[in-house]
């Protein structure tokens, strides 16, 4: 079995045998995964395939039931309390307090991180101008459309520089404009180092990863590029990948 | 020029204005969905779908233009116009703590669906929706997909002619989404006209007709085949191991050009020959360039972006 020397230092997320269950059900069964630094991995699978239930276990919210996991280095299982505070996440539910303007909610969550008030300004500022929110700084956040709300999200996951991102479905419902502009912020920050770990539905977002998994009941059951699997598939796009492998429901 | 032939037309919105306060969410807006029809309307947040669906099932009024659901105006006789419609909003409207028949039941009763017609549906939407085993669950124990063809069996519980369902397969898996609007698409052969609003770009493609908004307008409208040939432009396709490298290079080089990047690819428009020459001139010899087809989505951003578009949705710095 692997150790810890393999853990390396080009590897952000080394998984190895993960397991939860939930009394007799398993919802992760024995996975096994390594990504590495500044890469852009999508996480796919179909709703209740056990997506978030690792991703939650990656993230040190949730205990696992075998095996272990290091996340930028950090065992899982041991320090779940360091672990939250090196990594960001964005979930779909945004997670941003409505009645705080867009430089309020960055405030928070920066002190929530501990960072020191100067810091926090600097990048705060930095971000808002990535991320194209400097004219409505001092708007209420619920009262943005959704693709603002969404790139503010991301902005509060990322302040403290986390070397690993874990995006859960972070563009369910967006516009493909906002989309797109999402996806140049997610390559952006891959491209200075940020390890990328994204759930999707949208197979064409699943195209620009560069490798993806595919997660069915419990299991990954297809791992690789894209551009590999479409030809072990032998077909077109991951959308057609994705149908290929994963067993409709039986109703 | 909607009315063709001698059918009733589903829906006809006719010059639709509609404005909260100082935001015109409604510019002028016209639609028709004939019976039997799939229409899709794709747009960015804020750009009208939600408001324009509202009023064509009579529940929001609009300042100014006309509705009409089989010649029927919901505002003037809005129980006639009721029974016609089946309407899906974008937020999961079920009790969560009622099962899958509680559900249905509840809706038939609204709808003073009588207790004999109830049953036989009940029954057939079960078998065609395939929540046959899941009768006896409640609501909040199913799956997003499950969750959602419930949602549109309960819109469809008194046989309505027309059916408005607003983003009804946001946050559910392409393996459930596909089953969603395989059963569309029979209803659709049942003769029920369909308005439907998607951000999935590949749903955008299995719609009979194509409407892109923005802003409270009409962008674009065609069937999925044609709509690509709106794209002002013609496009290219870069490919390289290096795509950052080549993205950064070509940007600092020419800062007006448009350059999307796409996994391990980069899409460029461009207008002539002479300026695909000049962008591979400025690749490495082993990048490939390649001029390709625009999808969908490409069309719809370069429609978007379209400069004689005023951005008066949202001012900057109002507050």
């Amino acid at each position: 079995m692997a150790s810890l020397e393999q853990n390396t230092d080009n590897t952000a997320v080394l998984i190895q045998n993960l397991t939860r269950k939930f009394g007799k059900f398993v919802a992760v069964d024995n996975i096994n995964l390594t990504v590495s630094r500044g890469e852009i991995f999508g996480f796919l699978g179909a709703n209740g395939a056990g997506k978030t239930t690792a991703i939650r276990m990656l993230c040190g919210i949730l205990r696992s039931s075998g095996g272990n996991a290091w996340v930028a280095g950090i065992d899982i299982n041991k320090k779940p309390e360091l672990v939250k505070r090196k990594i960001g996440y964005m979930s779909q539910k945004f997670s941003l307090y409505n009645d705080l303007t867009i430089s309020e909610n960055l405030t928070f969550y920066g002190g929530i991180y501990g960072l020191k008030r100067k810091v926090i300004s600097q990048r705060s500022r930095d971000l808002l101008d990535r991320l194209k929110l400097v004219g409505f700084r001092n708007r209420m956040t619920g009262a943005l459309p959704l693709g603002y709300k969404q790139r503010l999200a991301l902005g509060c996951s990322v302040l403290h520089r986390p070397r690993v991102l874990f995006l859960d479905e972070p563009t369910g419902g967006v516009d493909p404009v906002a989309r797109r502009e999402f996806w140049d912020l997610i390559y952006e920050l891959s491209d200075q180092g940020t390890t990328i770990f994204v759930t999707t539905h949208y197979m064409d977002e699943a195209e620009y990863c560069n490798r993806v998994s595919i997660m069915d009941q419990g299991r990954i059951i297809a791992l690789g590029k894209p551009t590999e699997l479409k030809q072990e598939h032998n077909v077109k796009t991951m959308q057609e990948v994705f149908f290929d492998v994963v067993q409709p429901v039986i109703t | 020029m909607f009315q063709t032939g001698k059918t009733k037309v589903a829906l006809l919105l006719e010059a639709l204005e509609k404005s909260y306060g100082k935001i015109k969410a409604l510019h002028h807006l016209s639609l028709s969905v004939e019976p039997g029809q799939i229409v899709g309307l794709i747009g960015p947040d804020g750009s009208g779908k939600t408001t324009a669906m509202r009023i064509a099932t009579g529940l929001l009024t609009p300042d100014n233009g006309s509705v009409r659901i089989l010649d029927i105006d919901p505002f003037i006789r809005p129980r006639q116009a009721k029974e016609l419609i089946g309407y899906m909003p974008q937020r999961f409207s079920l009790y969560p703590d009622l099962t899958v028949s509680e559900n249905l039941r509840f809706f038939s009763d609204l709808y003073l669906v009588t207790k004999h017609d109830r049953i036989e549906r009940q029954e057939r939407l079960m078998k065609f929706s395939r929540l046959g085993p899941f009768t006896n669950r409640r609501a909040s124990k199913l799956s997003g997909g499950m969750k959602q063809k419930l949602a549109l069996m309960c819109a469809l519980i008194h046989t309505p002619s027309l059916l408005i369902l607003d983003e009804p397969t946001t946050g559910v898996d392409p393996v459930s989404r596909q089953e969603f609007w395989n059963i569309l698409r029979e209803l659709a052969e049942q003769g029920i006209g369909i308005l439907v609003s998607t951000p999935y770009m590949d749903e955008a493609s299995l719609c009979d007709n194509i409407l892109m908004m923005y802003e409270g307008r009409i962008i674009g409208t065609g069937k999925p085949e044609d709509i690509t040939t709106l794209f002002p432009d013609k496009l290219l396709e870069i490919r390289d191991i290096d795509i950052t490298e080549i993205k950064r290079k070509l940007q600092m080089k020419y800062p007006t050009l448009s350059v999307q990047r796409f996994g391990d690819k980069l899409h460029i428009p461009y207008s002539d020959e002479e300026q695909f020459e000049t962008i591979k001139s400025a690749v490495p010899d082993r990048t490939q360039v390649n001029p390709i087809k625009p999808g969908i989505e490409d069309t719809f951003v370069a429609l978007m972006s379209k400069p004689n578009i005023t951005a008066d949705y949202i001012s900057e710095e109002s507050g």
